[in-house]
């Protein structure tokens, strides 16, 4: 009886691990986007080697792009000169070594970890990898998916290969199913909330239960997008008809009896019942309320209904309130807001979309307050304009860009000032991610959509029944 | 890759948990293609002020702190993004070790690719180091033990493998590479 983890680890183990050395582990998919490559083509310029596989290689890029439609269609300069730099290393680098890169103006372009599913190249069964921690997001297909550092990247342009420990498994049973207005991203803060920020160090956790298995694949990408802020290696959801219908409709999932080929061997990497996890939690799903963070990491989170908590000696509890400008005790509800954005990896695909647009369809954005709306590809951007989402974003006073990370890293100039407050739907409030001494409130995309027409951290169901 | 055998210094302390490698190199300072100079934006926006001035309470500007290649930190240092910037930063900044009770998986991997000693100790050990900053220690990677000013010696946990490659210098892509017939036979029976 063995884990779909360890049914998968298996497969890709080219030498197994001894008490010497660590598993020579094979990786099928080898995501790459323009920050966290350059220096390790340098290095393999500098050692004469090649890239192994240019076929199992594929580049995006993201972080360091303009969302502005001028700055991306228009020849307007980047705002940030070393990022068009960065930028132009990739197309370089990829040139030479013979990747396949999506430009800045490819019409399938977007965050590498939205890109990847929508092309079909994450399949169940898979090793996928990235220099870049939110690569958990590909487990949502039941693939073995994680982020690797620069040094790494190198190791998998040259070889094809990591050096991997094998890590712990960890499976954390949502049961039951989440009530109305609450969605994924609820579900996965709460689950953070519950084991902390540390609490998945060293483990691949598997999603399971019922309210895991009644989410879509875009929720599923939300729910283990978000492995790494529990500091777990990766995030695991078995692969079922859901994850089958998706693939189905995707460009470069296998076709015709490869697919019938595929699709048999994928139906037996599920968790054999009865199969050992090093651990095991469960959560009620009926209990899960919309959720958002207060503090300085994504374990610092409350119900939108609750209060910051209160916490006597403990400096760095008192440091991040200070930081976050807010009292222990105070409710979260009705705390003023300056800034919302709806986007990222985390948030950034079709459903957030809409469920963000159906909160905000007849409103407008709060006075005051800026809104910004960035569509995690392309894709996606053409998808939610063809169903009219981006004038019900733009009729409520929103921005409406081309899509990449933005503001959710703050790395391209989509930056939150000084001391405001943003509720973001990405994935990451540590000080100064959105921005130098910006404030960051996590939260879904129905709170934050309807944080954005009343100006104030509001539940969404206030508006959406009300 | 340089060969480290031992790490003997006084430490520098930053007694907060959960230090994200956010923290450690902001993003803004990610555009760079290279790896060089990072140690002047290491913990950038915790060591100066909005006009680029070093702020006098943070300790890694004061001068008891000067010339510290050991950083004691709060549970569960580098937890967040994965860039390699942050071992990087800190080594260019001139830290060889960081010791704590916890230590973020990516973080801890990238730290030992580059030659910075991921040391983690037992709360005790921590609570002790973290309330009596500059103590000098020595770290010992044969023994795999970090000595404490009493004569103490604590144990740490270093995976075999990648106590090997620290101690003789090996960088672990030639080690890859000189399993290539391997790999090619795994593309084969897999294509
Ligand atoms: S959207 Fe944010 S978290 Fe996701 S890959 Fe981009 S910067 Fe990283």
């Amino acid at each position: 009886m063995k884990t779909m983890f360890q049914k998968i680890w298996e497969r890709h183990e080219v030498v197994p691990e001894t008490a010497d050395t660590p598993a020579v582990l094979y990786i099928d998919l080898h995501l790459i986007h323009e920050v966290t490559t350059p220096q390790a083509f340098t290095l393999l310029r500098e050692r004469g080697l090649k890239v192994r596989r240019p076929d199992r290689t594929f580049a995006t890029m993201d972080h360091s792009t303009p969302t502005r439609t001028e700055q991306v269609f228009g020849g307007v300069p980047f705002s940030i000169e070393s990022a068009a730099k960065q930028v132009r290393q990739l197309e370089i680098n990829c040139r030479d070594f013979g990747v396949e890169l999506l430009h800045l103006q490819h019409d399938q372009r977007g965050i590498v970890h939205i890109v990847g599913p929508e092309q079909g190249l994450t399949q169940p069964g898979k090793t996928v990898v990235c220099g870049d921690s939110h690569t958990s997001t590909h487990g949502a297909f039941g693939a073995l998916a994680f982020g690797i550092g620069t040094t790494e990247v190198g190791h998998v342009l040259a070889t094809q290969c990591l050096l991997q420990r094998r890590p712990s498994t960890f499976a954390i049973n949502v049961s039951g199913k989440l009530a109305s207005g609450v969605s994924a991203k609820d579900m996965i803060l709460a689950i953070i909330g519950e084991i902390g920020v540390s609490g998945g160090t060293g483990s691949v956790i598997e999603y399971r239960g019922s309210a895991v298995q009644a989410l879509s694949m875009d929720e599923r990408m939300t729910v283990c997008n978000m492995s790494i802020e529990a500091g777990a290696r990766a995030g695991l959801i078995a692969p079922d008809d859901t994850t089958f219908a998706y693939l189905e409709r995707t460009p470069r999932a296998p076709k015709g009896s490869d697919w019938t080929r595929a699709l048999a061997d994928w139906r037996t990497l599920p968790s054999d019942s009865g199969a050992k996890f090093d651990r095991e939690i469960t959560l009620d799903g009926h209990h899960i309320e919309p959720m958002i963070t207060y503090g300085t990491h994504p374990g610092m989170v409350i119900p939108v209904s609750g209060t910051v908590p209160v916490k006597r000696n403990d400096p760095v509890f008192d440091k991040a309130l200070a930081y976050m400008g807010l009292q222990p005790g105070q409710p979260i509800r009705e705390q003023p807001i300056n800034v919302v954005f709806i986007g990222s990896c985390t948030n950034g695909r079709l459903e957030d979309l809409r469920a963000a647009a159906s909160v905000l369809r007849g409103h407008k954005v709060a006075s005051g307050v800026r809104m910004l709306v960035v569509p995690g590809s392309q894709p996606v951007k053409r998808a939610a304009e063809a169903e009219g989402l981006d004038r019900i974003f733009t009729e409520a006073g929103a921005e409406w860009r081309e899509s990449g990370c933005s503001m959710c890293i703050g790395m391209n100039g989509d930056n939150v000032g000084r001391g405001q407050y943003s509720v973001s739907t990405s994935n990451r409030n540590f000080e100064g991610r959105q921005g130098q001494g910006a404030r960051t409130l996590l939260a879904s995309p129905l709170t934050a959509a309807a944080s954005a027409v009343r100006g104030r951290v509001t539940d969404a169901r206030e508006l959406l029944n009300g | 890759m340089e060969p480290i055998k031992q790490i003997r210094s006084r430490t520098a302390v930053l007694p907060y948990t959960n230090i994200d490698t956010d923290q450690i190199i902001p993003a803004r300072f990610l555009t760079t293609t290279s790896r060089a100079g990072l140690g002047a934006s290491l913990f950038a926006d915790w060591r100066y002020d909005e006009q680029g001035t070093p702020k006098a309470d943070f300790p890694l500007n004061q001068s008891a702190t000067q010339g510290c290649r050991v950083l004691v930190a709060g549970r569960n240092i580098g937890c967040g993004s994965s860039r390699e910037h942050a071992p990087w930063a800190l080594l260019d900044y001139g830290f060889q070790a960081v010791i704590s009770t916890e230590i973020a998986d990516i973080f801890r991997n990238n730290s030992l690719k580059n030659g910075l000693l991921p040391v983690v100790v037992d709360e005790a050990t921590a609570t002790w180091l973290l309330a009596n900053p500059g103590v000098e220690v020595t770290i010992d990677l044969e023994s795999g033990t970090l000595g404490l000013p009493d004569g103490k010696k604590v144990p740490f946990p270093l995976e075999g493998f990648a106590r090997y490659c620290l101690m003789n210098g090996v960088d672990e892509l030639g080690f890859l590479l000189s399993r290539d017939a391997a790999i090619s036979t795994y593309e084969k029976a897999h294509a």
